[in-house]
C-alpha cells in the first residue's frame, strides 16, 4: 500500500506517493532527486545518509519516509545559501576535508547542526561531535580543522567586521 | 596571477560540486533505470543442487531472473585471469553466476531484475536454492595443510609458489649467510585480514541504445572495464563507452574488473532494451567484493655486531581466498617491497598464495607492502633488542646510502621489470624523523612507548598512461587522461601542472578523468601511480600544444618562436609585450575554416588571409587544431619512501592503546599540490591505524564472516585517529620530466610496524601479530607476566 506523504524540503514542500517501508534516504535519491544524501551502510553506522529532521541530525537510512510526514528536513543541497557555500562548506573546502565526497553531505548536516548549539566547541567536543561519520579518505585532521574554521567564520558573521583590529 | 601553479597548495576544483550534493556517483544516476539485486551463497563451500525460482515470478514489478544457465556462453565464462605469472601454476576464477560449485559467502548465484531494489530483494528472498553443502577450508595453516581442497583440481590449495633468491656480495646464499653469522633469530609474524572498505560501494548502471552500450561503474579502471565488457558481450570496442563517474572511494578494491555484476548489468540491459542499474549494499561489500593482508611469515635473520643484516630468509603463506583474478601481484610486492630502504647481505624469499573458502584478495592501499614492512621493521627491531641497541641505529646500519642510488636489489618487481631504486636519502630522512618525533629525548616508561617504521614503494608503474590537451577557441583547456579518480584530487592536480606547462590561468582548464569517451588508453588508477604516469603524459601533451602554438603565433607575430612565451593565456615577444596574441586567437588560427561560425573564426576563413596561398592550409605532417596528444611510458617504477614513529600509552587496566603523537617524513619526490599529498597520507595513516588496533575480518570454522557490517568492523571514527604531524623530503625522481613519485599508499604502509614497535617498547614483550585488540593485549600480558 503506498501513503500519500508531504515532506518541507530545503524549505520546500515535496509530495511523493510512498510504500509504508521506504527509506527516507531512498525517498529523497530516488522519489524526490535529490542524490546529494548519500548511503554508505544503511544500517545506521557511516553517518553518510545524515539530514536535519527539524534541524535536528538523524540518519535517513534508519526513518522511514511516512513517519516525517509534514516535516521539515534539510538535505545538503539546502545548505548554500543565495549568497553562496555556507560558513561550514566554505570551511570544507578551505581547510581540504574532503576527498572523494562521499561522507561529506553527512559530514557537513552533522556540523551545521553542532555549531548552531556549540558555536566555540572546544577540540574534545568537535571530536565528539562529529563521532557519528566515519570517513575512510581523510583521516579527519582536515575535518576536525574544517569543523573549527567553520566556527571562525559563523562568528565573523555574527559580528560584521568594522574594519578595525580589535 | 601567476601560472607557475605546479608544488602550490591549489584549492580542489572538484570540492565545490561535492560540497553542494551536485556529484554525480553511479547510484544517482539513472532515475528510472530498474534495479538488480543477487542471491548470493550463504554457505562458504557447497555444491548447487537445484535453482527454484517459480515462488519470485509472482513478485510485482518483477522483470526477470538469471541463473548461470541462462547465460549465452561469452557471459557465462569464468571471469579473466587478468595478471598471469608463470608462478601461478593454478590461477583460478569464478564464473560471473555461479555454476556447480559456490566457494565462499556471498559468490552471486541468481541475479533479479525488477522494477525497484526493494522488489528485486523482494524476489531474491523467494527464490530457493538447493545446496548440498562441503566442509570449507577456512584459516592459512590448515588450507596449506591441504587436507580438504577448495578447488578439487588445486592440489594442496597451493595456487602459486615463488621463490626469488639474492646471494650475498660474497655470493654466499642467505641460508649460509644466516648459518654463518655470529647472530642468528627464528620468529613468526601473523597479520590478519582488512579490506579497502570505501564508504561508497560498487555499482554499475547500463544502458544499451540497440546499437551503442554506455556503463556507468565505480571503478579505478574505466578503459579495462571497457575492453572486457566489449569481450564478454562480443561487441566491437567503439560501440561501448565505460566512465567512471564521481568514485567514493577505493583504495584498491575497485581496481579489480570485470566484476561479475560489471558483466551482467550491461548485458541485462542489452537483453531486457532497459536501463539496469545495480548499486552493492554494505553487506554485499563485506562479502562479495575483495579483502586484503593476510598472510603468516616464518623469518630467518643472520646478523653481525653492529645489527647488519648478513642473510634474510623468509617464507610467507599467502591467503588469497577462493580466486585469483588479480594473479599474485600482492604476495610479490611483499616479498619484494621487504627489503625497504636496506641493503641486506643475502635475501631468499618464497611465498606459497594459498586458496581458502573466503573472499578473494586483491590488492589494498599498500598492496602487500603493509606486510613486507611489518615482517622487514619488526626483524630490526628484534636485532636491536637482541644487541642492546638504539632501533634507529640498527636501522642506520643497513641503509643503502644517498651516493649508491641507482640501486639494483637483484630482484624482479610487480611490473616485471628489476628491483632498482632510483633516488633517494634516508639517513637524512631518519634524521629528520627523529628530530620531529624527540627520539632522543623520549622518556620511555612502563605503559608508554615509542616506535619506528621504514619503508620504500615502489611508484609509478607502467605500462603507460595518455594525455590529451585541447585549447578551443574561446581560450579554454580541455584536459583528459584515461586513468580514473577517486577523490585524490586529479582535477586540481592534472590542472596545476597544465597550468604551469602551457601558462595558462587554472579557471580555464577543465580535467576529465576515467571517461572512455575522452581518452581510450589507459590502465588505472594503483600503485600510486597517477601523478607520476598521467601526470607526466599531461606535462608531455602540453609541451606538444605549446610548441605548436608558439610555432602559429610566431608566423602571425613575424617572430622567432625561441623569443616567443606565453603568460596569462596569451603569447607574446619576450620584451615587447604590445607584440602579442591570445592563445583563443592561435586556435582559431590553428583550424583552417570555410565557415565562420561568429567573428573570432572568420580569422580562419578562406577569404582572411590566414594562411599563405603558396602551401595547402593544413601544412604537410600538420594536423588542424591547437591539440596534442602524448603518453608516458616509465621504464621502471620509481621508488617513495618514507619513515614514521608513534608515541603510544598502553592503559594499565583496561590495555587500551592510544596513540598520543604520531610523526610521518614523507619523500615522493617534487610535489604537485602540498595540500593534496598531507591529505593522502592523513588519510593513509588512520586506515593504518585501523589496520594495526581495529579492523579485522572474522571468519568462524563454517567460513561465516561473523563482522561483515560496519557495527562489527571496526572502522576509526574522529575519536580514535591521532593528530598526524608531517615533513616533507624531495628527492626528485631522475626517471621522469617532472621529478615525481607518487603519494597515493604511502600513509598506510608503515603504520602496523609502528604501532606494534610502540607498543613493544611501552610493554616489554613482543608484539609479532596484528592488529593487536585490548584483549589480545591483555593477554599476552599475562602470558608474559613471568618474564
Amino acid at each position: 500500500m503506498e501513503h500519500e506523504i508531504t515532506l518541507v524540503v530545503n524549505g520546500t514542500a515535496r509530495r511523493a506517493r510512498v510504500p509504508g517501508r521506504r527509506l527516507l534516504s531512498d525517498c529523497l535519491r530516488h522519489d524526490l532527486g535529490l542524490t546529494g544524501t548519500h548511503v554508505g551502510c544503511e544500517h545506521g553506522v557511516c553517518g553518510c545518509c545524515t539530514v536535519l529532521l527539524d534541524g535536528e541530525p538523524v540518519r535517513s537510512c534508519l526513518t522511514l519516509a511516512v513517519t516525517v510526514d509534514g516535516r521539515e528536513i534539510t538535505t545538503v543541497e539546502g545548505l548554500a545559501g543565495p549568497e553562496g557555500l555556507s560558513p561550514v562548506q566554505r570551511a570544507f573546502e578551505e581547510c581540504h576535508a574532503l576527498q572523494c565526497g562521499f561522507c561529506t553531505p553527512g559530514f557537513l548536516c552533522t556540523v551545521t547542526a553542532l555549531l548552531r548549539d556549540n558555536p566555540a566547541p572546544a577540540e574534545d567536543e568537535v571530536l565528539e561531535g562529529i563521532s557519528g561519520n566515519l570517513c575512510r579518505c581523510t583521516g579527519y585532521q582536515n575535518i576536525v580543522k574544517a569543523v573549527h574554521r567553520a566556527a571562525e567564520l559563523l562568528a565573523e558573521e555574527r559580528q560584521p567586521s568594522t574594519g578595525e583590529a580589535p | 596571477m601567476s601560472t607557475r601553479l605546479f608544488g602550490e597548495p591549489v584549492r580542489r576544483r572538484e570540492d565545490r560540486r561535492l560540497l553542494t550534493g551536485q556529484g554525480r556517483y553511479v547510484d544517482d544516476l539513472g532515475p528510472d533505470a530498474l534495479a538488480a539485486a543477487f542471491v548470493r551463497s550463504p554457505h562458504a563451500h557447497a555444491r548447487i543442487r537445484d535453482i527454484d525460482v517459480s515462488a519470485a515470478l509472482d513478485v510485482e514489478g518483477l522483470v526477470a531472473v538469471y541463473t548461470w544457465e541462462d547465460l549465452p556462453d561469452r557471459v557465462g565464462r569464468p571471469l579473466p585471469l587478468l595478471i598471469p605469472h608463470p608462478a601461478l601454476t593454478h590461477g583460478r576464477t569464478a564464473y560471473p553466476l555461479a555454476r556447480d560449485v559456490v566457494r565462499h559467502v556471498g559468490e552471486p548465484v541468481v541475479m533479479v531484475v525488477a522494477a525497484d531494489r526493494y522488489l528485486a530483494e523482494d524476489a531474491c528472498a523467494l527464490i530457493h536454492v538447493d545446496y548440498e553443502p562441503l566442509k570449507p577450508v577456512v584459516g592459512l595453516e590448515e588450507a596449506a595443510h591441504g587436507a580438504r581442497l577448495v578447488h578439487d583440481d588445486v592440489p594442496g590449495n597451493v595456487g602459486a609458489r615463488l621463490l626469488q633468491e639474492v646471494p650475498g656480495h660474497d655470493g654466499r646464499s642467505a641460508r649460509k649467510a644466516i648459518e654463518e653469522a655470529p647472530h642468528t633469530l627464528a620468529f613468526r609474524l601473523d597479520i590478519e585480514r582488512s579490506a579497502s572498505m570505501p564508504l561508497e560501494g560498487r555499482g554499475v548502471h547500463a544502458r544499451w541504445d540497440g546499437t551503442d552500450l554506455r556503463v556507468h561503474s565505480s571503478t579505478q579502471t574505466s578503459t579495462s572495464v571497457r575492453m572486457a565488457v566489449a569481450a564478454a558481450l562480443g561487441l566491437p570496442l567503439p560501440h561501448v563507452e565505460v566512465i567512471a563517474p564521481d568514485v567514493g572511494g577505493g583504495f584498491g578494491v575497485k581496481i579489480v574488473h570485470p566484476w561479475p555484476e560489471e558483466i551482467l548489468v550491461p548485458w541485462a540491459a542489452m537483453t531486457l532494451g532497459r536501463e539496469v542499474k545495480w548499486t552493492e549494499d554494505r553487506r554485499e561489500h563485506f562479502i562479495s567484493s575483495a579483502h586484503e593482508r593476510a598472510q603468516v611469515q616464518y623469518v630467518r635473520v643472520g646478523f653481525d655486531d653492529d645489527g647488519r643484516v648478513l642473510g634474510l630468509d623468509v617464507t610467507i603463506l599467502h591467503d588469497h581466498g577462493a580466486y585469483t583474478p588479480y594473479g599474485i601481484i600482492v604476495p610479490i610486492i611483499t616479498s619484494t617491497q621487504l627489503l625497504g630502504p636496506y641493503k641486506i647481505g643475502a635475501y631468499r624469499v618464497e611465498f606459497s598464495s594459498i586458496y581458502t573458502n573466503t573472499v578473494q584478495v586483491t590488492p589494498y592501499r599498500g598492496a602487500g607492502r603493509p606486510q613486507g614492512v611489518f615482517c622487514m621493521e619488526r626483524t630490526m627491531d628484534k636485532i636491536a633488542r637482541h644487541l642492546g641497541k638504539d632501533r634507529t641505529e640498527v636501522r642506520r646500519a643497513n641503509f643503502i646510502e644517498p651516493d649508491e642510488f641507482p640501486y639494483d636489489q637483484g630482484m624482479i618487481f610487480q611490473d616485471g621489470r628489476p628491483l632498482i631504486y632510483d633516488s633517494g636519502d634516508y639517513p637524512r630522512m631518519l634524521a629528520m624523523l627523529k628530530e620531529l618525533i624527540g627520539w632522543d629525548a623520549f622518556e620511555r616508561r612502563p605503559g608508554r612507548g615509542i616506535g619506528v617504521g621504514c619503508y620504500v614503494e615502489g611508484t609509478g608503474v607502467g605500462p603507460y598512461e595518455g594525455g590529451h590537451v585541447q585549447v578551443t577557441s574561446d581560450g579554454r583547456v580541455h584536459v583528459s587522461t584515461g586513468l580514473t579518480s577517486q577523490g585524490q584530487g586529479h582535477e586540481t592536480a592534472f590542472a596545476q601542472i597544465a597550468a604551469t606547462e602551457l601558462g595558462v590561468p587554472i579557471e580555464r582548464i577543465s580535467v576529465v578523468t576515467g571517461d572512455t569517451r575522452r581518452f581510450g588508453y589507459a590502465v588505472g588508477t594503483f600503485a600510486s601511480r597517477a601523478a607520476v604516469v598521467s601526470g607526466n603524459a599531461i606535462a608531455l601533451a602540453c609541451r606538444k600544444v605549446r610548441a605548436k602554438a608558439l610555432r602559429i603565433a610566431a608566423d602571425a607575430l613575424e617572430a622567432d618562436p625561441a623569443d616567443l612565451e606565453i603568460t596569462d593565456g596569451t603569447v607574446h615577444v619576450v620584451g615587447t609585450p604590445s607584440a602579442s596574441i591570445p592563445l583563443a586567437t592561435v586556435a582559431v588560427l590553428a583550424n583552417p575554416l570555410r565557415y565562420a561560425f561568429d567573428e573570432e573564426a572568420a580569422r580562419a576563413t578562406q577569404f582572411a588571409g590566414a594562411s599563405s596561398p603558396d602551401r595547402p592550409p593544413v601544412a604537410e605532417g600538420d594536423e588542424p587544431g591547437l591539440e596534442g596528444r602524448d603518453y608516458y611510458s616509465p621504464i621502471r617504477s620509481t621508488f617513495a619512501a618514507g619513515m614514521h614513529a608513534a608515541i603510544v600509552e598502553t592503559d594499565p587496566l583496561t590495555a587500551e592503546v592510544r596513540v598520543v603523537r604520531y610523526a610521518v617524513i614523507h619523500d615522493c619526490g617534487r610535489l604537485v599540490n602540498p595540500m593534496i599529498v598531507e591529505g593522502q597520507i592523513h588519510g593513509g595513516v588512520a586506515q593504518g591505524v585501523g589496520g594495526a588496533l581495529y579492523e579485522r575480518m572474522v571468519y568462524d570454522g563454517d567460513g561465516q564472516l561473523l563482522n561483515a557490517s560496519f557495527m562489527d568492523f571496526l572502522m576509526p571514527y574522529a575519536t580514535e585517529i591521532p593528530r598526524i604531524e608531517t615533513g616533507h623530503l624531495e628527492t626528485p625522481s631522475p626517471l621522469n620530466p617532472l621529478g615525481v613519485k607518487g603519494a597515493g599508499e604511502a600513509g598506510v604502509i608503515p603504520v602496523s610496524a609502528v604501532i606494534a614497535s610502540a607498543v613493544e617498547d611501552a610493554e616489554g614483550f613482543p608484539v609479532d601479530r596484528m592488529p593487536i585488540s585490548p584483549s589480545e593485549l591483555f593477554d599476552l600480558r599475562r602470558r608474559h607476566a613471568g618474564d
